[in-house]
């Protein structure tokens, strides 16, 4: 297995009851996170971003669960390889929080607000290795202090609420980084806070990215965040990814008609121009999805053929894939 | 100044800090600290700052609808801090607010309908025959065809809602709106529709807008005047072209070399601040951004600067440029 | 009204919620028909202490009458005072909650300063009270459980109106310039109605039990109107040798609040928002 995670063909069931067929939140997901790799995840609300990720930490639950033929196949540390949707509880248990870990939007929720956060700290630790209490406060003071919090020993002895949203997401990447996990999910991390903030964040996780050999999932509805953080982007509409590129082919020459007008939205803000660019219409809910492509209803260039047919995701430049019948397949097989 | 519509000057709103048994009062949190601003006929006035600055207290104090503290708001020449609690309601309908979450803002149990009559109603006792029609121009002003008047709330879409919130807020003809935060809570691919709609409103209804929001992009692009605040006071105002492209305060400059590149290959030029904004329970002495500003000098721990008119027109709030 | 009925079909949907109103339903039937349903007039007197039988269904008391007949018309009596005390205190608590909510300051503070005192009085003993003073019989004993109710609902209805008044839209039609009393009814009272609605079944069941003991003990309805609780009362010299009648009133008290107890956790169950997946 050359990569460090490989998404096949996922897809996210929603229960809606005995009688009827589920809802497929997200589907026919392909993604492949190699190590040491920044991976961006972009998408409005309800576009099946958060799910699909959470779906690597085993977060799913009732009503919601992987759909049949899914496969999600990560490279462990011992070089073994492990499917993450056949996994016991017990299994999964020791991958999340060491091999992969996560941080969520709101810190301020995020933690217990009953603990000191040397106790949230050692939590981690305490599971995944056998440290001593000293050695654990030792590698916990060592962790405030690579994530830049200043006064780490005072702050060991806090509870959440005496601390910033900023201080706590710092705390939360700090959890999240001390077993040096081989995959950090990181789900709009920055949405919360302030730009002045996020702008701390953002330059402390690509600070961060040079000592450890983590690759990152960066989910965000963000298109700055993932500019100022990822190499490899996948964009995702209605539950399916519609386009995958390298950053600077997204930003440069995105292909989907929603890729494109998302980016011209943001771009014309600000600009000469008094109206701005807007996609008309609105995103459509699951369960409501179209037979043909999905964003066939907002697209200016909508033709017979997207209102009947779904576009398959194709390669059309070596490492751009996209799902729209402008773009057809490259012949050659770079994929 | 007789064109300005609205002339707020020396705003101030605290808000009591109770503590102890007998929940005494043992301190104020200085939201509003002396606000000063005007907005002009069919301008679009912004305000922005970071969460907990006090600009969307600053809003709703000049609707009255938080109790400032001290101060005076002046709309159309008349002090509204002088009126009585119906003569104010009287005049909201002159001034409105639109809130920022489409979703909690608006009656689930009242259809569209219902909740564009309920303004109308309320300030003008009209037939029928007229509200109806009323309804029926804003609901197309806004996008929405008749046969979607009945429906409820949770059968429309975020962008959907904040279009009748727009509505809602727009039927009785106010001259001033207060936007706090319109766009935030809604997608990025719906934002562009509905301040594209705001913006072709404001030309057909010669409206005029303070707008608050902590998004300097939009900010940018919706107003022509705008205001950036720091635990409660504004640091510097003027023509946003002219803040945006030559930042004076500190503060402004890091603020806006915060904002996230649209395009990765742009260089990046980032002015770190260091540390957190303070609480404005218990702000700093002197100049309230002094203990996180690169440029601090020994006077700024001691002496709140005072805003200062710039050769530009600009005012700005800094001991860097005293004298 | 749509509402309403869509309620009632969600509360039938739940099986608690099915024997809930199968129950009071029962009960308010059995009330209103006792006059075709008794076989014998209440007061009708007969052989004594007669043991349950085809002729006397639940047996005859110390006066020779018939116990079935009289739980009957009890039903009667016992219904109307849970209704009305209940009546006078939802109406008053409301108007008072309402106002200590929606007005906070002074006018929160006094009502319910008096509410707090009325609660720290033991329910009963008050009920007592008011009963000392205000004399025997049904009118009597119904404002007496009336008053002691009044502050349960003053509180209920205040806690739902001040998290009402947090609501975004209730600031919004504040914003827009609506006048005090549409506020209220229009945009904070439809989020009284379920705690409320829940808090009137269950103090429903709490009013039959404080007339039932006032009764007892003698403060409530007089013979020889038959209550339930005045039936007890008189059966207690009589409870070794004829047991039965007390048995069967009592029975009727104890499955009378149980069911209306019922009724009010499943209705609370389903108007509860925060339940609602």
């Amino acid at each position: 297995m050359k990569h460090l995670l490989e998404m096949r063909n996922l897809s996210i069931d929603l229960f809606r009851g005995k009688k009827l067929p589920p809802v497929k939140l997200v589907e026919g997901v392909d993604i492949d996170i190699d190590k040491k790799q920044n991976f961006g995840v972009v998408g409005e609300s309800g576009c099946g971003k958060s799910i699909t990720c959470s779906t690597l930490m085993g977060l799913l639950s009732f009503p919601l669960s992987v759909g049949e033929g899914s496969s999600l196949r990560f490279l462990r540390e011992d070089g073994t390889e492990s499917e993450l949707t056949s996994l016991s509880r017990a299994e999964m248990r020791k991958i999340r929080g060491k091999e992969i870990s996560m941080i969520f939007q709101e810190p301020m929720t995020a933690l217990d607000p009953m603990y000191t956060i040397e106790d949230q700290i050692n939590e981690t630790l305490r599971f995944h290795t056998d440290m001593t209490r000293a050695q654990m406060h030792e590698a916990a003071l060592e962790m405030l202090r690579k994530v830049k919090i200043p006064r780490a020993a005072e702050i060991l002895k806090d509870y959440p609420h005496h601390l910033s949203g900023g201080m706590l997401q710092r705390v939360m990447i700090a959890i999240a980084l001390i077993n040096n996990p081989r995959l950090l999910i990181a789900d709009e991390p920055t949405t919360a806070l302030d730009v002045t903030i996020q702008a701390q964040i953002l330059d402390l996780m690509n600070d961060l990215r040079e000592s450890y050999d983590t690759s990152v999932i960066m989910i965000t509805h963000d298109l700055g965040v993932i500019a100022e953080t990822c190499e490899e982007v996948a964009v995702f509409y209605a539950g399916q990814v519609i386009e995958q590129a390298s950053v600077d082919a997204i930003f440069h020459e995105a292909a989907h008609p929603y890729t494109a007008g998302l980016l011209r939205s943001v771009t014309s803000l600000g600009g000469a121009q008094k109206t701005l660019y807007a996609i008309r219409g609105t995103v459509p809910t699951a369960g409501n999805f179209s037979a043909g492509c999905r964003f066939a209803e907002r697209c200016e260039y909508c033709q017979e053929r997207c209102r009947k047919e779904a576009p398959p995701l194709a390669v059309i430049a070596p490492g751009h894939t996209c799902r729209c019948w402008l773009h057809p397949a490259q012949k050659e097989g770079t994929a | 100044m007789s064109q300005e519509l609205l002339d707020v000057q020396g705003l101030k709103t605290y808000f009591p800090i109770k503590g102890g048994v007998i929940r005494k009062t043992v301190g104020y949190v200085h939201a509003v600290e002396d606000v000063s601003l005007t907005i002009g006929e069919q301008e679009t006035f912004a305000l922005v700052g970071e969460s907990g600055c006090g600009k969307s207290t600053t809003g709703r104090s000049i609707l009255r609808l938080i109790e400032p503290t001290a101060g005076q708001v002046r709309f159309d020449g008349q002090d509204l801090c002088a009126l009585d609690a119906e003569a104010m309601r009287k005049k909201r309908r002159d001034m409105q607010l639109i809130f920022q979450d489409p979703y909690a803002s608006l009656n689930p149990r009242m259809t569209m309908r219902k909740l564009l009559e309920e303004p109308l109603r309320t300030h003008f006792t009209q037939p029928q025959k007229e509200i109806d029609e009323r309804v029926h121009w804003i609901a197309d002003a806004v996008g929405f065809s008749r046969d979607q008047l009945d429906r409820y709330p949770h059968q429309f879409s975020g962008g959907q809602r904040q279009r009748i919130s727009i509505a809602r807020a727009l039927i009785t003809g106010p001259r001033f709106v207060v936007a706090d935060e319109p766009v935030s809570a809604l997608d990025v691919s719906i934002q562009a529709q509905v301040l594209n709609l705001l913006m072709q409103l404001q030309q057909e209804l010669k409206l005029s807008y303070l707008f608050i929001s902590h998004d300097l992009n939009v900010v940018r692009h919706i107003s022509t005047r705008v205001a950036v605040m720091y635990l409660g006071r504004i640091v510097e105002s003027g023509d946003t072209e002219a803040v945006y492209c030559h930042p004076m305060h500190p503060y402004t400059q890091a603020l806006l070399s915060a904002i996230p590149r649209r395009d990765p290959s742009e260089p990046k030029t980032r002015i770190h601040l260091e540390g957190d904004v303070p609480s404005p329970a218990n702000p700093p002495k002197g100049c309230a951004f002094h203990d996180r500003c690169a440029q601090c000098m020994k006077i700024c721990s001691e002496e709140a600067p005072a805003p200062r008119v710039m050769p530009d027109g600009r005012r700005v709030a800094c001991h860097l440029f005293d004298g | 009204m749509k509402s309403f009925v869509e309620t009632l079909r969600k509360l039938w949907a739940d099986p608690m919620g099915k024997i809930g109103m199968v129950g009071v339903f029962l009960l308010l039937a059995m009330a209103v028909c006792a006059p075709l349903i008794a076989p014998y007039p209440y007061d009708q007197i007969g052989m004594r202490f007669q043991s349950p039988s085809g002729e006397h269904l639940f047996g005859t008391d110390k006066f020779g009458r018939d116990i079935f007949s009289r739980v009957l018309y009890g039903a009667q009596v016992s219904i109307q005072v849970g209704v009305i005390a209940v009546g006078i205190g939802a109406v008053f608590g409301y108007l008072l909650g309402l106002a200590a909510g929606y007005f906070e300051g002074v006018v929160d503070r006094v009502i319910m300063c008096v509410m707090d005192v009325l609660f720290a009085f033991p329910s009963i003993l008050l009920a007592i009270f008011i009963s000392a003073v205000l004399g025997k019989g049904i009118g009597p004993t119904m404002v007496a459980i009336g008053i002691v109710n009044i502050p349960v609902f003053c509180r209920t209805v205040r806690a739902a109106v001040i998290s009402a008044k947090g609501l975004e839209y209730v600031k919004n039609a504040k914003s827009v310039g609506v006048k005090t009393w549409p506020i209220l009814v229009r945009h904070i009272s439809p989020n009284v109605v379920a705690p409320f609605t829940v808090q009137v079944t269950l103090a429903l069941s709490g009013a039959i039990l404080t007339e039932a003991t006032l009764s007892f003990l003698g403060m409530g309805i007089q013979p020889p109107s038959p209550s339930w609780g005045s039936m007890l009362s008189e059966a207690r010299a009589d409870m070794a040798r004829a047991p039965w009648v007390a048995l069967f009133p009592l029975l009727f008290i104890v499955v009378t609040i149980l069911v209306f107890n019922i009724l009010g956790d499943a209705l609370r169950d389903v108007l509860d928002p925060k339940l609602k997946v």
